[in-house]
């Protein structure tokens, strides 16, 4: 097997791991302390965000653009509508431009 | 007739997984896009159809599997990969033992294949349906499956025809992750400490992309975002919400 077919398979395992793990550890565990719980919560945002950021940095005028009306979108509709707004002002800049 | 009074006061197995699988319906149809944007993604970034197929089949989970697209293209060892997906994926641990106290009545084998489809969606209408009666395994399962035959469809579909596209930058694919996680990010704006969170996690990844290197700003920064989240939330029970 590939070793792109290990990686799938390696983090299937650690993904549904996350998914039981919960489950198992709170039924030992009654009390979690307020700032792990606190961390715990950030986890996703604080990830995603390091997704983005560098790519910002890294990009242009249209992708600053592009990034400014996603997100304005995303104060108002959900994700689909988000991904879809910035998706076509990235794609209408990139071919005018 | 003759039907037993319990089972007359509520709707059968088969009645269950249907109504699951209708309210399975907004969330599937929204999610489509993704599922297709991660096959496509995927054949650009070197994986066959089968392995994009394969990764959607056994993950199962969109946010995840587009980080470990963008980390496959760029030469990273294996296990940071796999690192990176398990960080992703881990608000699941919270979800599932939120959800778990709801789950009481299930079996052993049915809570194991459960929370295998233990989704962002699957959590939240599995909590309304919870507080709104009973949660059961057909209802739980009817919802699920159709969510998760759709997303694997998506991939293979969206592998096969992402092979043919011939100009990917006038179509934005390598700019498509960043809006996506974007609007992830923007999602999770609700829940307390969001904005300084998000603020030390962009600013830490950036010079950290710069100075240390990919993919360590990924680590790097979240690590940042989640100790100031740490540090900065109210230690007393009481205090806060």
């Amino acid at each position: 097997m590939s070793t792109t077919v290990w990686i799938i398979l390696a983090a299937a395992v650690v993904t549904y791991l996350t998914r039981i793990g919960g489950h198992v550890l709170l039924s030992r565990f009654q009390r979690i302390h307020p700032r792990v719980e606190a961390g715990l919560d950030a986890v996703p945002a604080a990830v995603l965000t390091t997704l983005v950021a560098p790519a910002a940095a890294g990009g242009g005028p249209i992708e600053w653009a592009t990034l400014a009306v996603a997100g304005l979108v995303a104060l108002r509709g959900g994700l689909t509508a988000t991904f879809f707004a910035g998706a076509a002002t990235l794609i209408v800049l990139r071919n005018v431009l | 007739m003759t039907v037993a009074a319990g089972t007359h006061q509520r709707p059968g197995r088969l009645a269950d997984f249907i109504d699951g699988a209708r309210r399975g319906i907004p969330v599937t149809v929204a999610s489509a896009p993704f599922g297709m944007l991660f096959g496509t993604l995927a054949a650009q970034n070197g994986l066959s159809v089968g392995e994009a197929t394969l990764m959607s089949a056994m993950v199962f989970a969109g946010a995840s599997q587009l980080v470990g697209l963008e980390l496959f293209g760029q030469k990273i060892a294996p296990w940071l990969i796999v690192l990176s997906i398990f960080a992703v994926n881990f608000r699941h641990v919270l979800y599932s033992a939120a959800l778990g106290r709801r789950l009481r009545h299930w079996s052993g084998l049915q809570r194991a294949v459960g929370f295998f489809f233990l989704t962002d969606a699957q959590y939240a209408d599995g909590e309304k349906q919870a507080l709104a009666g009973r949660l059961t395994f057909s209802w739980y399962m009817g919802y699920g499956l159709l969510l998760y035959l759709c997303w694997v469809a998506e991939a293979a579909i969206g592998a096969t025809f992402g092979n043919l596209i011939p100009d990917p930058y006038a179509l934005g694919l390598d700019f498509m992750l960043p809006i996506y996680f974007l609007g992830m990010v923007m999602g999770f704006r609700g829940r307390p400490l969001w904005l300084p969170v998000v603020g030390a996690s962009a600013v830490t990844s950036t010079v950290a992309y710069y100075l240390v290197g990919s993919p360590w700003h990924v680590s790097i920064g979240a690590v940042a975002g989640v100790l100031l989240a740490a540090v900065l939330a109210p230690s007393g029970r009481r205090a806060g919400l």
